[in-house]
């Protein structure tokens, strides 16, 4: 166990997480390796009861009612070995006047043929915020498979943001599937961004339901896949209430003999509700490329500047 | 010295001629307008003597230092001391301002950054880690634009259109900054259609048609230019058009 918990440190350090965090008693943490709980610490207001299973955890989590988390809370989640199975499952609940931030890292350095499930249902309170951002790091190998599924209900007055990022290591296959419902006056915000190449595949479906009045959703992606990568993006905005407002905002460029395809999907119902979207897929452009390499940057410098701004 | 040298260059984009037999010497450490009408092939030049990917002459060469760099690709030219602000400037996601006047920069020093700021009349704590993105206006990148070529100390700034998209009322400044440009030992290559903004050149060659028609003092020039030039009678009337009007000067 102590082995395991240095090694998933040192990983976790190597994907640009700050161990110290997990020496303060201040802030809520757990680290999951396969399907061991082998870090926690909570703090007054934060429920999370882990569960082993037999390939992974459960994971209830709840904030209680009128709790504001401070400090982030910080989940890893890893395998180290070069072959596994993780699934987790998450459920969580944000009372009502409740909020908390996760940060979550998942760790997979040596993968050769792991599959990382993640299966979320969540339900965020009235006057509640959720936010969520996952950071992946995976090997060079590209021996990953990443699914994440999330359902998330969103109360009235409310605020969701989701960042997801993975940008360091090869991404596998990624497959990520999240239904979002958001009622009145309350947000969604929905961000992710990945770097495919190789052989990768690149999979999203987002779907915002803007179920309530005055409610607001975006959906954002920026994918870059080069080499022979693929990547298909489904945004879909829904808005049957009214004064909902939503836009997607897609942007794929590719490079080599990467394919591309985005399907932003914009679905109103009501005549007092407004969607937009942009998609636009491509290679870089030549003027932004141009302007860098008349500073002095060579012409690969300045691609990898543009894409490193743009997925930062 | 010379610190620029075309000599006798032609261009052509799609079909079409956009320089002919175009000749030009720039003094080191003087302003140089290149004053004319639109679509008289300004930019282009300035794109060719960048080294743009498309810009590429058909024939002719072109020298920097007395060095033919008529080969050399676009970000050699801007390592040996070249550098180009752009009419309208390319917008980046992502990319703060001070990540995009560094670039340039030989020596990485933030006070450099913010005097270069200071330069345009934006204030760098507003403005430093604002996104070069849609969110700035035309203006502010534009003077985003000159702050960068002005930290990048070139040797040879090609400045296109400076003043365009500014307010008229921040014409001084930018000015200013052209004169500090060559203070600090920056010749610069002034391409303009205002000849307001190249009366402060030492030396203007006037420019019609893909051709370099004229040159001299910049008052004399300038008068000409008043007096003769005209909007581009192929846009105006192009029932007009024909093979000998050659664009913008009265025969």
């Amino acid at each position: 166990m102590r082995e395991d918990y240095e090694a998933m440190l040192k990983a976790y350090s190597e994907a640009g997480g700050t161990p110290d965090i997990f020496k303060n008693s201040n802030i809520a943490h757990l680290i999951i390796h396969k399907n061991k709980v082998i870090g926690k610490n909570l703090i007054k207001g934060l429920t999370i009861v882990p569960e082993e299973t037999a390939w992974g955890i459960e994971i209830n989590l709840k904030v209680e009612k009128g709790i504001k988390i401070e400090n982030p809370v910080h989940l890893c989640f890893g395998v180290l070995t070069k072959e596994g199975i993780q699934e987790i499952k998450i459920k969580a609940k944000i009372e009502d006047n409740g909020g908390v931030k996760l940060l979550a890292h998942c760790i997979f350095p040596d993968a050769v043929k792991i599959v990382h499930k993640m299966d979320a249902e969540i339900e965020i309170g009235n006057d509640a915020y959720y936010e969520y951002k996952e950071v992946h790091y995976h090997g060079k190998i590209g021996g990953v498979e990443v699914i994440p599924q999330a359902k998330i209900k969103v109360g009235k007055n409310s605020h969701l943001l989701t960042n997801f990022s993975l940008l360091q290591g090869r991404v596998g296959v990624f497959d990520l599937n999240y239904e979002t419902e958001i009622l009145d006056n309350s947000s969604l915000n929905i961000t992710t961004k990945i770097y495919g190449y190789g052989n990768d595949k690149i999979k999203i479906k987002e779907v915002g339901h803007l179920k309530g009045r005055n409610s607001r959703g975006l959906l954002k992606s920026r994918i870059v896949v080069k080499d022979e990568a693929e990547s298909e993006i489904i945004n879909e905005l829904i808005a049957t209430a009214p004064e909902a407002r939503g836009h997607v905002d897609c942007v794929e460029i590719i490079q080599g003999n990467a394919r591309a395809k985005a399907i932003p999907i914009v679905n109103v119902a009501n005549e007092f509700a407004k969607v937009t979207h942009e998609a636009a897929i491509g290679r870089l452009d030549k003027k932004e490329i141009e302007t860098l390499m008349s500073r002095g940057l060579d012409e690969e410098e300045a691609i990898d500047l543009i894409i490193s701004k743009m997925l930062q | 010295m010379e610190i620029l040298r075309i000599d006798k260059v032609s261009l052509t984009l799609e079909g079409r001629q956009i320089l002919k037999d175009l000749s030009l010497v720039v003094k080191e450490g003087s302003i140089h307008s290149i004053l004319g009408i639109n679509a008289a092939g300004k930019s282009s030049l300035a794109y060719l003597i960048m080294g743009c990917a498309d810009y590429v002459p058909e024939k002719g060469k072109i020298f920097f230092a007395g060095n033919d760099i008529t080969q050399l690709p676009l970000s050699k030219r801007a390592k040996i001391g070249i550098t180009l602000a752009w009419q309208e400037p390319a917008r980046f996601e992502g990319l703060t301002v001070k990540d995009y006047i560094m670039v340039g920069m030989k020596e990485k020093k933030e006070a450099l950054i913010e005097e270069a700021l200071h330069q345009v009349l934006l204030e760098p704590k507003d403005y430093l880690n604002r996104v070069v993105d849609r969110t700035l206006s035309g203006g502010e990148r534009k003077r985003i634009e000159l702050a960068a070529v002005y930290a990048m100390k070139p040797r040879l700034a090609i400045l296109d259109e400076p003043d365009s998209g500014i307010d008229i009322l921040a014409l001084d400044d930018i000015i200013k900054l052209i004169k500090n440009l060559k203070k600090h030992g920056t010749t610069v290559l002034l391409i303009t259609h205002r000849e307001e903004v190249s009366e402060i050149s030492d030396i203007t060659s006037l420019m019609c048609s893909g051709l370099i028609v004229k040159e001299g003092e910049t008052k004399d020039i300038v008068k000409y230019f008043k007096e003769k030039c005209v909007p581009c009678p192929t846009k105006i009337f192009p029932s007009q058009q024909n093979g000998e009007f050659r664009g913008g000067i009265i025969n």
